[in-house]
């Protein structure tokens, strides 16, 4: 069974983070995944970095840069992971916009992932229909979940259609906004959360965007299977590096 | 073969909408009403008369003796210059804000590079009474002071992109992001022929009106509503998809288009899309688009703030894919002299951007029978800091 699936059966409420491969150091890539699970996560969202991150704020951005400044690649990706089920056993998802997986080959990128032991794929800018048409075999064939968003303004009909083509969890962002732009949630977001968890979709759902300590991890996973952290924790990455990588997750957590 | 659009969206291989979940309700929303709306009497009884009134349109088609003279061929030249506001952009974008308003949008916003979108926009925001926010890349923002100054006193907000290169790719990607965090009340007014479908689309057909114009005004001069050639320059490629339009499906008319070399294509720093991109997505459609091994896409470089984008619209990548139309690099020097001749031959201060196609009479040999007509996409005033630095003047 795929390690997401895994997961997802399990009783408690999952935290995923994300973080960017090659930064703040290019080397840093395993030792922040070794040091996360060591921390207790349940997922990881490793990004591959892009030049142009449309649905990244300004956080995010700003690490993306840095570590294609590092010398970050598909290809560095690649070999940095090489041998990382030796020591990391939880899911690992790769997230990164579309250009650089198709300049790659679709199917070769997904047949790396597969040696590797990559488990699914985030990839924003890859349109659920798109997929379906041209990729969902592949992706299939090298045994990846492909995780789709819904955010506040899809429509109804639409999330059954994702909640039909999903085999692993729905990828719920919590406000119209961009990674790292709002911080906490409001009536609004409960309002959604409310709304989905109403459509009792098959698909188990992640919050994502907005989640950053204890309280909004808690407020997420009241409505959700479990929740994402990636600004926030860039932002811990900033200040300490890879130090502390452990007290951050703790506060979450507690 | 077609050179247009077909139902999904697509030039040939290229196209679509390869956009975030967070952008798909309000391409949605306007993919579903555009052709609609457009075909509406109320609405191209306003547009017509706007494009009558306000712009000042039909622009002229003015028969360049000397210019044609020199180049021993038949050159006309449509002059977009002498729109208000100074460049073809605003015939798209009086479409696009009476679009905005019947879609029930009350914010608009939009990306530019020279600054002429940017100006067309914010004008059409004043002339309607909406709230205008413009991204422009730090460094245009220092290379085109008056348009920054002229989409100030229009009332529009001119927001600095400072990421990436800090010019009209790092603009557009501001734009999309506050789009994302504002997708119900805002409408964002692409410039250019690039974008998810139904943008390329959408904005190609407002620009029709350059080569519908063109086909009547060539019966009266010419007797044939057909020239020869039609050159324009290619940033993103609006104005060319414009003055291409009608001309598409008669493969006997040829075309071509003008492309930003910069300072040599393979000098490092340049916009040739045609020649140095590949098969990939920007913005959210799948085009030609200068990036590294790895998909990264490339910082272009041109002295001309409206050509300096690394991708070209998907109309346009199929019309090079395809070999419809001829695609010539034209570098900065080059274009820069082509402006000053046009200056001194016609009495006529070219956009450096227009310049570029200009540029062509000097690289390609055309037959004395030859009717030209080149889309003079925008007048110089913006850039006359750029002539006065590069000339000495």
């Amino acid at each position: 069974m795929n390690r997401i699936n895994k997961a997802l059966q399990s009783d408690k409420k999952l935290l995923s983070i994300y973080f960017t491969a090659g930064y703040p150091e290019l080397k840093n890539t395993t030792t922040i995944l070794e040091n996360l699970e060591q921390s207790g996560i349940d997922m990881v969202e490793i990004g591959l970095p892009f030049s142009d991150p449309l649905a990244d704020g300004p956080t995010i951005q700003a690490s993306s840069t840095q570590a294609l400044k590092n010398g970050m690649t598909t290809e560095v990706l690649f070999e940095q992971l090489e041998n990382i089920r030796k020591t990391v056993s939880i899911p690992l998802i790769i997230m990164g916009y579309f250009n650089p997986i198709l300049q790659f080959g679709v199917e070769a990128f997904c047949k790396q992932c597969q040696a590797i032991g990559i488990d699914g794929l985030i990839i924003p800018d890859l349109p659920v229909d798109v997929y379906q048409n041209e990729y969902q075999t592949i992706f299939e064939r090298y045994g990846l979940i492909n995780v789709f968003l819904i955010t506040p303004q899809t429509s109804e009909e639409r999330i059954r259609y994702i909640d039909s083509v999903s085999n692993g969890f729905i990828y719920m962002v919590s406000s119209a906004a961009t990674t790292g732009k709002t911080s906490g949630f409001g009536d609004e977001q409960m309002a959604y959360f409310n709304r989905i968890s109403a459509l009792q979709l098959n698909t188990p759902r992640i919050v994502g965007f907005g989640i950053k300590d204890n309280a909004t991890f808690k407020q997420a996973t009241t409505y959700a299977k479990g929740a994402i952290i990636g600004s926030a924790f860039i932002k811990h990455l900033n200040k300490f590096g890879i130090k502390k990588i452990d007290t951050f997750i703790k506060t979450i957590r507690d | 073969m077609s050179y247009n659009i077909d139902n999904n969206g697509f030039y040939g291989k290229f196209g679509g909408a390869y956009i975030p979940e967070m952008l798909y309700p309000n391409v949605e929303e306007l993919r579903q009403n555009y052709l609609n709306i457009m075909a509406e009497t109320d609405f191209q009884k306003e547009f017509q008369q706007l494009l009558k009134d306000y712009v000042g349109r039909p622009s002229p088609l003015y028969f360049a003796k000397r210019l044609s003279k020199k180049y021993n061929t038949k050159i006309y030249l449509k002059r977009e210059d002498l729109n208000h506001t100074g460049a073809h952009k605003i015939n798209n974008t009086i479409g696009q804000i009476l679009m905005a308003k019947r879609l029930g949008k009350t914010r608009i916003i939009a990306e530019t590079g020279a600054g002429q979108h940017g100006v067309a926009t914010a004008t059409v925001c004043a002339l309607m009474g909406i709230k205008c926010v413009v991204y422009m890349g730090e460094i245009d923002i220092n290379r085109q002071a008056p348009n920054v100054a002229r989409m100030k006193m229009l009332g529009a907000t001119v927001v600095p992109a400072t990421s990436g290169s800090k010019t009209l790719k790092d603009a557009t990607n501001e734009a999309i992001r506050d789009w994302i965090n504002n997708p119900t009340d805002t409408h964002y007014i692409i410039g250019s022929v690039v974008g998810p479908h139904p943008y390329p689309d959408m904005v190609a057909r407002f620009q029709s009106v350059i080569s519908e114009e063109i086909q009547k005004q060539l019966l009266e001069h010419e007797n044939s509503s057909n020239p020869d050639y039609v050159i324009a320059c290619v940033g993103g490629g609006s104005n060319a998809a414009g003055a291409f339009y009608h001309f598409l499906d008669d493969t006997n008319i040829k075309l071509i288009a003008a492309e930003a070399a910069g300072h040599g294509v393979d000098s490092g720093e340049s916009a040739a899309t045609s020649a140095l991109g590949r098969e990939g997505i920007i913005h959210g459609s799948k085009t030609l688009l200068m990036q590294s091994t790895d998909g990264q896409i490339t910082e272009p470089y041109s002295i001309s703030a409206g050509l300096d984008y690394p991708g070209v619209g998907p109309m346009h990548a199929h019309l090079y894919d395809s070999g419809r139309a001829e695609f010539i690099s034209v570098t900065d020097d080059d274009a820069m002299k082509s402006g000053l001749e046009l200056c001194q031959s016609e009495g006529i201060i070219p956009a450096i951007e227009s310049a570029h196609a200009l540029a062509v009479f000097s690289k390609k040999q055309f037959k004395p029978n030859d009717v030209v007509v080149l889309c003079l996409s925008g007048r110089g005033d913006k850039d006359l800091d750029n002539y006065i630095n590069y000339f000495n003047v």
